[in-house]
């Protein structure tokens, strides 16, 4: 029996793979030669849904991984892209009616809204966990429901605090402060610097999200229990509340109205001095000649740590899905397989410049993340994230819940003052239960 | 004979069927009206049957739904954010309807004027109107940013204010701010259509009218206004749907925020039933829609009808 090229490219966890996976994580090959096996369909194609890209270098690594794939075996793969917000619907209708692309790259919980049209992939899934190092957990919640892989987690779309070295120090702080008492103390003494902070608090769907839950997360706050009953009018959602109050005072005016851009470009343009975002707002800055001296004072921390004592976050998550009714199942698994084998998928976090973090704990050590401070603290937002739907089931009523911008009302009523801490949680428990169906 | 004969009857009675079909009105208007017919059928009727259906179900994306008969609605019965979003609806409707008739009647007038480069000045009036909603939902988006609005900043600069202003953060402003861009770009609709109305009106009534010794006012009342009176009702039925049913705008500049303060029902149909996957209670907000565009259109129905009131009288 001979070895085609074709057999160590569509194994994944063939040779060449199986070696440099046991090398990366120290395990025996014998996990690797486990891996399952897909015989690609005889003529199979595929096609790819995407979200647009926000790093070019993410694009083309990915484009050329695909290349080499088609190169390898003959299976053309047409790549489309959509707007990373458009991805939900058209994911939604393909899933309705049963036609579409074989892949589908899909936000948050998206999987969990029609895991019956969704391929099986648990062999793979577990065959590449065992390869490296293991799913992290909050990313394999995304992917995962009753025991089985209905998606492969792809990345965590890191979400940190991005903030202006040379202003922090002008306000008397040495280094970034590490808990949110002292995170308020610095904003406090930036605004009075004539530096303000600013985070969304409108319906943003990435930005606003990511800080309102850390808001309340971070305080011991939570929507749902594990049993998904709705708690979310708790002491500590009032205190996370109050805290925000506090923060927002400290904020440049017009947060609330803010969508997805208005940071980076009221960052950009220096008005505000923290704020939090993917790694894409300092290569907006670094690639952007006239913003050299801001790129070098920019630098990037992770969000402070609450009351709770341990890093919480959202963060974007992306899985790849492969729909049932695709005519091609094994090309679309060859395809994944491929893709997350060693060489391509380190290729692809380093096009992506930190803005795409790892789902499997081996490729943590990707140079990427090394190669540059700023994006040390974007490493480990896999590590920290917590699925939208936190402490309860993933499914339509945490997507529902966040789709509704509930949580990011709920901060912004009470940090603008507009209801006390006490009415929006408790019109956030009214909104929630709605969903979660007391 | 009789064998030749029959043949020749049977092509008779073909031909006649054929003449009958081509010559009878009933038979051959239902065959040139039934492509229509059909188009209307699978575009309109379909689509609308299975929205009201939808909303009787508990369908979410990815799982068909079973028959929940009024329960989405009494949940959005106890929704204080669906309230929210009829309030805003009816608000930014007859706010923004009431001003786009307003201005765009004054600028029909000003434009039916004698004046040089007339036919210019009426082409470039259309331009809000042609260009597409979101880059005129985008560029009102910079116009309101918090952080680099023009406005502001020609504000702050000519001294009159000392800090930008809230326009899309603050609730009150930011429901005049959608309104005030709606109006914008509802303007050149209702004055271009108002205008071609005033053209129609006999110059001689008004000829007659200034030698009467009636004052500028009077003509405007008895003459312009009634005549324009149908026209007026058609296109404010339809400037009415287009403002009820206005999606881009919101979208673009708010996503129905801050605080849901300009959430309509159509955007919040949109959140609930696509990126909330609870198709069912999108549905049902936007059949709650219904009742006010059918009031909306039985308004223009019976105002087209009443020939009195057309006229200047009283009903």
């Amino acid at each position: 029996m001979t070895i085609s090229r074709r057999d160590v490219l569509l194994g994944g966890a063939g040779l060449a793979a199986g070696i440099a996976g046991s090398q990366l994580i120290g395990q025996g090959p014998a996990f690797a030669q486990a891996a399952p096996k897909f015989t690609p369909e005889k003529g199979a194609s595929l096609r790819v849904l995407r979200w647009s890209p926000f790093v070019k270098g993410e694009e083309d690594a990915w484009l050329a991984n695909t290349k080499k794939f088609t190169e390898a075996t003959g299976i053309e793969v047409r790549i489309d892209k959509e707007s990373w917000e458009d991805i939900r619907p058209k994911a939604a209708v393909a899933a309705n009616v049963g036609s579409g692309p074989d892949i589908i790259w899909v936000w948050f919980d998206d999987a969990h809204q029609y895991p019956d049209k969704l391929l099986d992939v648990t062999p793979l899934a577990n065959s590449l966990a065992q390869q490296y190092g293991g799913w992290y957990p909050g990313l394999e919640g995304y992917a995962k429901r009753d025991g089985k892989f209905i998606a492969l987690p792809l990345s965590a779309i890191g979400n940190a605090i991005c903030y202006r070295e040379s202003w922090v120090k002008e306000a008397g702080f040495s280094e970034f402060p590490k808990d949110t008492k002292a995170f308020l103390e610095l904003c406090k003494a930036l605004k009075a610097k004539g530096h303000p902070a600013g985070f969304t608090l409108g319906h943003g769907v990435g930005d606003g999200n990511n800080f309102c839950h850390w808001v309340l997360w971070s305080h011991g706050g939570k929507v749902v229990d594990e049993n998904g009953k709705v708690v979310v009018n708790s002491p500590e959602t009032i205190e996370a509340l109050k805290y925000a109050r506090e923060l927002y005072q400290t904020f440049i005016p017009g947060t609330e109205s803010w969508l997805d851009v208005n940071n980076n470009r009221a960052f950009l343009a220096g008005e505000v001095s923290v704020t939090a975002n993917g790694v894409s707002l300092y290569y907006a800055a670094k690639n952007d000649p006239k913003l050299a001296d801001m790129a070098k004072d920019i630098k990037t921390t992770n969000m402070p740590i609450g009351p709770v004592g341990q890093s919480v976050e959202l963060h974007q998550t992306t899985s790849a899905v492969i729909f049932k009714y695709t005519k091609f199942p094994q090309a679309a698994q060859a395809y994944l397989q491929f893709m997350y084998d060693k060489p391509q998928f380190d290729a692809w976090l380093e096009g992506a410049s930190a803005y795409c973090c790892q789902p499997l704990k081996a490729f943590a050590s990707n140079p990427v993340w090394t190669s540059d401070p700023v994006h040390a603290p974007y490493a480990k937002a896999s590590e920290t994230l917590r699925p939208n739907g936190y402490a309860g089931p993933l499914g339509y009523a945490s997507a529902a819940v966040m789709a509704d911008y509930i949580v990011v009302d709920m901060v912004a009523e009470a940090a603008t003052g507009q209801r006390t801490p006490e009415e929006a949680a408790k019109r956030a428990e009214a909104r929630a239960n709605r969903y979660y169906r007391v | 004979m009789t064998e030749m004969a029959m043949p020749q009857s049977r092509a008779r009675t073909g031909s006649s069927w054929l003449a009958s079909v081509g010559q009878g009105r009933n038979l051959l208007g239902l065959i040139f009206m039934l492509p229509a017919a059909v188009f209307l059928l699978v575009f309109l009727t379909y689509p609308l049957g299975l929205g009201v259906w939808l909303g009787f179900t508990d369908t979410r994306i990815g799982r068909s739904g079973i028959f929940i008969g009024l329960e989405n609605y009494q949940s959005l019965w106890g929704d204080h954010v669906f309230w929210l979003s009829v309030f805003n609806t009816v608000l930014y409707t007859t706010v923004a309807s009431v001003l786009k008739f307003a201005l765009g009647l004054w600028l029909a007038l000003l434009l039916n004027q004698h004046m040089p480069f007339k036919a210019f000045f009426r082409a470039i009036v259309l331009l809000p109107w042609v260009v597409p909603t979101v880059l005129s939902a985008i560029a009102f988006w910079w116009i309101y940013d918090a952080q680099f609005s023009i406005v502001s900043w020609a504000l702050v600069k000519l001294g009159l204010i000392d800090h930008y202003i809230n326009f899309l953060g603050d609730t009150t402003n930011a429901r005049a701010a959608v309104i005030a861009a709606n109006v914008w770009r509802g303007i050149p609709f209702v004055a271009i259509s108002l205008l071609a109305g005033l053209q129609t009106i006999p110059p001689s009534l008004h000829e007659a009218a200034t030698l009467d010794g009636a004052t500028p006012w009077q003509r405007f009342r008895y003459i312009t206004l009634p005549m324009l009176t149908p026209i007026i009702a058609v296109v404010m039925t339809f400037s009415v749907l287009f403002t009820f049913t206005d999606f881009q705008l919101i979208y673009v500049l708010t996503r129905g925020g801050p605080l849901n303060a300009t959430h309509l029902m159509a955007t919040l149909s949109f959140q609930r039933a696509i990126p909330g996957g609870q198709l069912g209670e999108g549905a049902a907000i936007a059949v709650a829609m219904i009742p006010f565009l059918l009031a909306a259109i039985l308004f223009s129905y019976f105002g087209l009808q009443r020939r009195r009131w057309q006229q200047g009288g009283a009903d």
